[in-house]
């Protein structure tokens, strides 16, 4: 009998917080400097140096714990969490193990199927992360670079809420949106700004017991965590059907392999040793400090879709697509401010439109983007006042994203003006009756198709200028009124 | 002679042009030269930057700045970071470091004008009574060089009895100011736990170091604390309480001052030792003080908690030593775990090596509740002892230790022995309160040192108790033979 197997995950997200500065350091956090170049004493871990707590690090996860509804701990205390590797310089990590900063918070996910799903969130905690290694150019050793040592990180730790790898992806990307809105994180993968672990098991669909879990390490891309889990519950699954075991361990996806691979059994697994830093007093937040930070916090995600689509009259798919991302939405709204909201829909259509491909083609940041917020609200606004076609308006749009002019100056400079005075509209519609007699015999003995292929004929004699509108009324009248 | 002037006189001296910070520096730098051969007090003599030290202090005095300790010749323990100098922590596994930046302490006594000679030896990484665990040799106690000098500031504390500089910093992270300041029968202060920056001090257990100070006296003490104290935001243990002018402080009459005697300090002490405390409490009631006993329940426990709290914080401290970024490196490692084995196995001298072991196994998952938490809740409970105790008394009054310095190698060989040295010591570093140890009286010809403890940041209470006790006998005022 084939048993229904259901996957369980839940996901363990690094943050790495946008400070200037180290989270026990003064020395700079920005990606890309020279090896070694952004490491100072402290981060070298030189005898007799002290860490200090940058308050800032504790601002951003005290700004993404009230962002989750989770609750902010009064106290929390860092941790030494002890091993040895040439890149962790102390030969120990500064974290939070026992009292983390944020606790029991949830985020809301919304799935492909359209269905919305709450995941929780047990805990978030600071926690400084480690230097690299770098093995390249170097003949018979290994090099250490100490830039990333001591960059802050979120750790993020889920509940195990997520039963396909397709939600964990949601969950992911969601925590991915929210960070970036909260602008405590840059987001940026390739960098391995936002990264995650993920925990993966299954168990016969109905049993309340957990399966054994495997942990995958440090992936650092959505279709990676995607491609990972579901090669893992691909392997649980086959090894516990051919009378196998699911062991407790540690594993390495490779993405040129597609599969993953044992780093570590827990067996293996360190004694971490972990105990209070006693170089760090606990963090001690009041409600003060809390008031502060709340007054900070930006219309989140959700918010700001459920906004869009209450008064603006948006669907819900397209006002999660325009609040998924802070600037996509700070766009949006500033078209329709050009515009008004009364043409949301005319607007949203757009920005997912035209403006998203052009900005996907070229590779533009919608920051940055060639045409903005105001000239495309120009440009629909000539849609509105019907200076030009939908259709004329698209071939402006390229014009003014290669071009940078407004809308206007393109229109005239082109004479782009739509047609909108019946007399000149019906003078062309006579000429082409006139031209095509078989074609009209036929439609008036009822061939209705070729009524598109007058409107083709005479958008084609306009270039496409003549008012669709009022072509079609007049084009009606034309060819059955006067038979 | 000018080396039995205490901070002040010379400060005087110095003012008046009458002496010159060089003049001075050299004469130090002489009496090094002739006694410490015998002694080993110091690890790194540095004469020439001393000497340019002191002609640019003659400048500054020269144009009228009267800095209290600026020109004063001063030794450092070999535990603070000294920029360009090497800070070896008394271990082979610092012998080649070369800091590249200042301690805090080495700092604002630079700013001050003091004048470093050189540094101190002590036990490897502090971790000893007897100072004789360095790797460069035990220090020998002026008084009789068959005996130890105490730890782990013993070369402080030697250098400062032989009078080889005007004062020295030391570090007690469970007694290893006021063992030492008493087995060489000089003045020792160990401050309230965050008074005085551990920025750039080695680290040997970060909750229980506390930097401090060794001076002919009290009122010198009261000087350089002055100088050395105050919040530092490259500390963040260390609190931000304004610093109270001590010398300000030494002559507030004693009258009404409600001393405790510490009854668990007196069971089985030997009677000649418990004689000289006896005494000293006279001088402090006829200076009009009161005595009432105190008891201190818990403090029997304080030498086994400190011996699993300190260990616990120095087995991970001491991790950053690997061989990797600096300090010793084993020949031709084969990899890895062949470089972090050897690079500490050779680094790393037997009593460290103790430590980190019993550290680490207190800390292993299985056996953290039974050591560190319960260790911990002791802790917490020797310190509410000293709080209810200190709502009856000003402050308490022991001696610093059980007997007076031992034979060098006498207990070498039996670590618990060892141990058991610092039982009137470690309380107050468990309960982070300020303490001094006082020359009170001669056991054997050896010095014998009288402890003063008192409620946090009573530094100022505490001095003045030992500047009148000072002013009122001459303990204090006797030197070793041959270093008169």
């Amino acid at each position: 009998m084939m048993i229904d197997w259901e996957v369980v995950i839940g996901l363990e997200i690094h943050a790495q917080l946008a400070t200037r500065s180290k989270i026990f350091s003064g020395a700079a956090t920005a990606y890309g400097a020279p090896p070694n170049s952004q490491a100072n004493l402290v981060d070298l871990a030189y005898p007799g140096v002290l860490p200090v707590l940058n308050a800032e690090a504790v601002r951003m996860a005290v700004k993404f714990g009230l962002a989750i509804g989770a609750t902010i701990a009064r106290r929390s205390i860092f941790a030494r969490k002890n091993y040895f590797y040439p890149d962790l310089p102390k030969g120990y990590q500064i974290s939070q193990y026992e009292h983390p900063v944020v606790s029991r918070g949830s985020l809301n996910v919304l799935l492909d199927d359209g269905t919305a799903k709450t995941v929780g969130v047990t805990r978030a905690h600071l926690e400084e992360d480690a230097g690299k290694s770098l093995h390249e150019g170097l003949a018979n050793a290994t090099g250490i670079d100490l830039n990333r040592a001591g960059t802050p990180l979120l750790e993020i730790v889920s509940e195990p809420d997520m039963r396909s790898a397709k939600e964990a992806v949601a969950y992911m990307k969601k925590m991915h949106t929210l960070v970036r809105y909260l602008e405590i994180c840059d987001g940026n993968m390739q960098e391995g700004s936002f990264r995650c672990d993920a925990n993966v098991s299954v168990r016969p669909r109905g049993q309340e017991k957990f399966g054994t879990r495997a942990e995958i390490k440090n992936l650092n891309s959505f279709r990676f965590v995607e491609k990972a889990i579901q090669y893992e519950v691909a392997r649980q699954v086959e090894l516990i059907e051919s009378g196998g075991k699911v062991v407790q361990e540690t594993r390495l996806y490779d993405s040129d392999k597609d599969e993953t691979r044992s780093m570590r059994s827990k067996e293996e697994a360190n004694d971490y040793r972990y105990f209070p830093d006693p170089d760090l007093l606990p963090v001690e937040i009041d409600e003060g400090f809390i008031a502060t930070v709340r007054a900070t916090l930006p219309e989140l995600p959700d918010e700001k879709a459920a906004r869009f689509a209450r008064d603006l009259g948006l669907s819900v798919y397209d006002a999660g697509v325009l609040s998924a991302s802070r600037e996509l939405g700070a766009y949006f709204e500033a078209v329709l401010a050009h515009l008004g909201s009364a043409h949301a829909k005319l607007a949203a259509n757009w920005v997912m439109g035209e403006l998203s491909s052009a900005l996907n083609r070229d590779s533009v940041e919608i920051t940055a983007s060639r045409v903005s917020p105001a000239a495309l609200g120009g440009l629909l606004a000539r849609i509105v006042d019907a200076t030009i076609s939908g259709k004329i308006a698209k071939d402006v749009f390229e014009a003014m994203w290669a071009e940078g002019q407004g809308a206007d100056d393109i229109i005239e400079k082109r004479g782009l003006k739509q047609i909108t005075d019946s007399g000149a509209i019906e003078g062309v519609i006579d000429a082409v009756i006139a031209a095509n007699p078989k074609q009209l015999a036929d439609y008036r003995a009822g061939k209705d198709k070729l009524f598109d292929f007058f409107v083709g004929q005479v958008q084609k004699a306009t270039k496409g200028k003549a008012n669709p509108a009022q072509l079609k009324d007049l084009l009606k009248t034309k060819l059955g009124g006067s038979a | 002679m000018l080396h039995n002037l205490s901070v002040g006189e010379l400060a005087e001296r110095l003012r008046s042009r009458e002496l010159s910070s060089v003049e001075l520096t050299r004469h130090f730098l002489g009496r090094i030269e002739r006694l410490n051969p015998a002694l080993n007090a110091l690890i790194t003599l540095t004469a020439d930057a001393a000497l340019a030290a002191a002609a640019a202090a003659d400048r500054r005095l020269a144009d009228g700045e009267r800095a209290p300790l600026l020109g004063i010749p001063l030794i450092h323990k070999d535990i603070f970071c000294t920029d360009g100098v090497r800070t070896s922590c008394g271990s082979r596994m610092l012998d080649n470091f070369v800091a590249p930046y200042d301690a805090t302490v080495v700092a604002r006594l630079k700013e001050a004008g003091a004048v470093m000679l050189g540094k101190a030896n002590m036990d490897e990484f502090a971790m000893g009574s007897s100072n004789e665990t360095s790797y460069y040799g035990p220090v020998k106690n002026p008084w009789n060089t068959a005996k130890v000098p105490g730890g782990s500031s013993g070369g402080s504390a030697a250098a400062m009895a032989a009078r080889l500089a005007s004062f020295t910093t030391g570090t007690d992270t469970g007694g290893s100011i006021r063992q030492p300041a008493a087995l060489t029968g000089v003045t020792g202060v160990k401050p309230t736990y965050g008074r005085v920056s551990r920025y750039g001090m080695i680290a040997f257990a970060s909750s229980l170091d506390q930097a401090g100070v060794f001076a002919r006296t009290a009122a010198d003490a009261a000087t350089v604390l002055k100088a050395i104290a105050g919040f530092d935001p490259l500390d963040s243990t260390s609190v931000d309480e304004p610093v109270p002018d001590y010398p300000a402080m030494l002559d507030a009459p004693l009258k009404g001052l409600k001393i405790g005697l510490l009854r668990e300090f007196f069971d089985g002490l030997e009677p000649r030792n418990a004689a000289l405390i006896h005494d000293s409490l006279k001088v402090y009631t006829s200076l009009g003080a009161t005595t009432v006993e105190v008891s201190l329940p818990h403090l029997p426990l304080s030498v086994p908690t400190y011996y699993v709290v300190a260990p616990a914080e120095c087995s991970s401290n001491l991790s950053r030593f690997d061989g990797v970024r600096f300090g010793y490196r084993c020949d031709q490692p084969k990899d890895l775990a062949d470089l972090y084995k050897r690079s500490r196995g050779e680094g790393f001298g037997p009593e460290v090596k103790r430590r980190i072991m019993t550290g680490t196994y207190v800390l292993s998952a299985g056996y953290f509740d039974a050591y560190y938490l319960k260790a911990q809740k002791v802790r917490r409970l020797i310190t509410e002892d000293f709080r209810a105790a200190f709502q009856q008394v000003d402050l308490v009054v022991g001696p610093t230790t059980p007997t007076p310095a031992f034979d060098i190698g006498a207990k070498m060989d039996d670590p618990v022995t060892m141990y058991l040295n610092d039982i009137y010591t470690i309380g107050a570093n468990l309960a982070g309160l300020p303490g001094i140890s006082l020359p009170c009286g001669f056991v054997d010809g050896l010095p014998m040192g009288l402890q003063l403890i008192g409620p946090h940041f009573s530094e100022g209470r505490l001095l003045n108790a030992a500047h009148l006790y000072q002013l009122a006998t001459e303990w204090h005022t006797h030197a070793p033979r041959g270093y008169e």
